[in-house]
């Protein structure tokens, strides 16, 4: 983890020069950065290397992708973290990447300050949402009606989002920040924290094929 | 990415789209915003007195649309039923009294329970009655104790309604009532041409009378009959021309309100798109090539509503038929035409209808004067579509406003977001902070079933 230095140590993985270059100037002096790599074998040579605390990971590249990276990684180094930076909006994209582990995905569109803010954030251990993802989730959720004519039994801990869950999802949708959340449903920025985690973890860890269908069916038309 | 999840609960099959058809109907339906829900209009509506079919007091039309039959038929009914007794005319007063006007909720009759005056007045009618009951008897004219009995009862209803109406209404009988004291006042050389009417109604009338009570035929059953006749043809002579003058005014007047509705609708529609352009274009004056590309694409877009008749800022006529391809529209033209990110996020979807064309119409709106206004770099548009309702939000984090000073004439809001929202039977919810930003909220329920 971080060295006597407080600011995260970030990697940026993506295919575009200018991108890369973007990216590096948004985030300035926030972070370290501790490398760069436009392709998926560079990538995970690299990240193996310089163990940063935090992977900035494009989505869409050659030979796999952001998910080919997190799945070479995750298992031999899990203390490594990703985020998802994104133009791409297909949605099975979005759900592959969070399924393959990573903790949040944010679109390019994002400004400084706010992507500095969503690093730390998946430094700390929490999960970041942009509205986009957070509208997949709430479709990807309701769409999969309880006790549906599906064979498998529903697990709620995991199959399910709660009242509270549903209600801050929806209200990242709107565009709201954590704390801009937080003061809406008077409770910490803390609590809202933890809910998103615990979307993120239902979303990696449901067990529910809908949630692949869903995404490939909003895919095809 | 045009997204149209397979739902399984509230999938539509077959519903048909006809841009055509459903932008007339919207036309339609925002023409009778102002007086009563024109869905209620259409569908059976409960019983109250009708504005738009009236001739007195709205009562025929109210009945029509309550069964559904052609008000014509009704108001022959209630015509044959005042004829053969004075108590059709006692019905009919004491429903004017009773049925509330279309689009208010208190019947006159509610507030003449408290116009003390008022029915002191139409109990000095009392007297009147006992004279004209002892008339009838004297004279053996049983005619007169019939139909003296419930005309007075309905001169005095008819007071209590005088007294009590809405303003607007009042307003309107006043002027009858005078139209038709002024038809012996009218120009000179008519004068002479009333006073024969005058003259040949009230003859005709009291031979009428004469005829049914004296019996002056030979033929006994042809005494009613004739009676009648003669007194019906008396009445026609006498105010004949003072009700065609009504029925003229009434139809001026109901097309001038249409005409209205109708300057009401293309303003809101010319605020969307012509000042939004023009006011673009003041703020970019120091920029000719930004100034030139507005101009070209509002002059594209009149063109194309003068002369293709596809309303500016409309859904569906370019292939938009769902929610979330509404939404993407408005992300791509309102992002093409201000230079600004669009954050849109669409979740659930639905065919498009009247009241969601007004929701993404009001969304877009919004969605513009942030663009506008708000000094936002970014603005956020969330849709949820729901089993039962609709929402929509638009939100930024710019500048924000203090909408109590908002100046009257700027019709964005109040028309083009309130107003319009309300005609579908939506909301509309705008939070401002100055400093903190803006959001509008915007709900319309959802019909159950599909069409």
């Amino acid at each position: 983890m971080s060295t006597g230095d407080s600011r995260p140590r970030v990697f940026l993985v993506d295919d575009h020069h200018l991108f890369r270059a973007g990216v590096r100037a948004e985030l300035g002096d926030a972070v370290e950065l501790v490398g760069e790599a436009d392709e998926v074998p560079a990538a995970i040579e690299l990240i193996a290397e310089r163990l940063p605390d935090v992977v900035l990971l494009d989505v869409h590249m050659p030979a796999g992708g952001g998910k080919a990276v997190i799945e070479a990684i995750k298992p031999s180094h899990p203390s490594v973290l990703f985020l998802a930076l994104s133009v791409s909006d297909a949605p099975e994209d979005v759900i592959a990447v969070i399924r393959a582990g990573a903790r949040g995905y944010v679109t390019k569109t994002i400004s400084g300050p706010e992507l500095i803010d969503a690093v730390r954030r998946v430094a700390g251990g929490d999960a970041v949402f942009s509205p986009r993802l957070a509208g997949f989730v709430l479709d990807a959720f309701a769409s999969m009606p309880a006790g549906s004519e599906l064979a498998g039994p529903l697990d709620p801990e995991l199959d399910q989002l709660s009242p509270r869950e549903r209600e801050v999802l929806r209200l990242i949708a709107r565009g709201y920040t954590y704390k801009e959340i937080a003061r809406e449903l008077t409770i910490s920025v803390k609590t809202v924290e933890s809910h998103v985690s615990a979307v993120l973890r239902k979303l990696q860890l449901s067990t529910r094929h809908e949630l692949t269908r869903w995404a490939t069916e909003r895919r095809l038309i | 990415m045009v997204a149209l999840p397979q739902r399984r609960d509230h999938r539509c099959i077959g519903d048909h789209f006809n841009p055509w058809q459903r932008h007339f109907e919207d036309m339609q339906a925002d023409r009778a915003w102002g007086k009563g829900r024109y869905r209620r209009h259409r569908q059976r509506p409960r019983l109250q007195r009708s504005r738009e079919d009236r001739i007195i007091a709205g009562i025929a039309g109210g009945i029509a649309a309550r069964l559904g039959r052609d008000v014509t038929i009704v108001r022959i009914v209630i015509v044959l039923l005042g004829l053969v007794s004075g108590f059709g005319v006692v019905a009919y007063v004491l429903a004017w009294l009773l049925l509330p006007a279309e689009g208010s909720t208190e019947t006159i009759g509610a507030r003449a329970v408290a116009d003390r005056q008022g029915i002191t007045i139409a109990l000095a009618l009392v007297p009147a009655l006992v004279l004209v009951l002892l008339l009838g008897s004297a004279l053996h004219a049983g005619f007169l104790s019939s139909w003296g009995l419930p005309l007075l009862i309905s001169a005095a209803g008819l007071v209590l309604v005088y007294r009590n109406a809405e303003d607007d209404e009042r307003a309107w009988l006043t002027e009858s009532v005078k139209a038709l004291l002024q038809l012996g006042s009218e120009p000179r050389q008519s004068r002479r041409s009333f006073m024969v009417r005058l003259g040949a109604g009230v003859v005709l009338f009291v031979l009428g009378v004469f005829v049914i009570s004296e019996g002056a035929l030979s033929h006994s059953w042809l005494r009613p009959f004739a009676g009648t006749l003669l007194m019906i043809a008396g009445t026609v002579v006498l105010l004949g021309p003072w009700w065609l003058k009504l029925a003229l005014d009434l139809l001026h007047e109901r097309q001038a309100r249409i005409r209205a509705e109708e300057r009401a609708d293309m303003a809101a529609r010319v605020h969307d798109s012509v000042l939004q352009t023009l006011a673009m274009i003041q703020r970019s004056a120091d920029q000719p090539q930004e100034v030139a590309k507005l101009a070209r694409a509002q002059e594209r877009e009149l063109r194309s509503w003068l002369f293709e008749g596809r309303a500016p800022g409309s859904f569906g006529a370019e292939g938009a038929a769902t929610l979330s391809a509404g939404v993407e529209q408005i992300e791509r033209e309102v992002e093409a035409a201000h230079g600004i990110a669009i954050d849109a996020v669409t979740v659930g979807d639905a065919p498009l209808d009247d009241e969601l064309r007004a929701l993404l119409a009001a969304g877009r709106e919004a969605a513009v004067n942030a663009a506008k206004w708000s000094g936002a770099p970014a603005v956020s548009i969330y849709v949820e579509a729901e089993p039962r309702r609709v929402s929509m939000f638009v939100r930024d984090r710019g500048a924000g406003f203090d909408s109590e000073a908002v100046a009257g004439d700027r019709k964005g809001i109040a028309e083009s977001i309130r107003g319009r929202m309300q005609r579908h039977g939506g909301t509309a919810v705008i939070r401002s902070v100055p400093g903190e930003g803006t959001e509008v909220e915007l709900s319309v329920p959802r019909h159950a079933g599909c069409p």
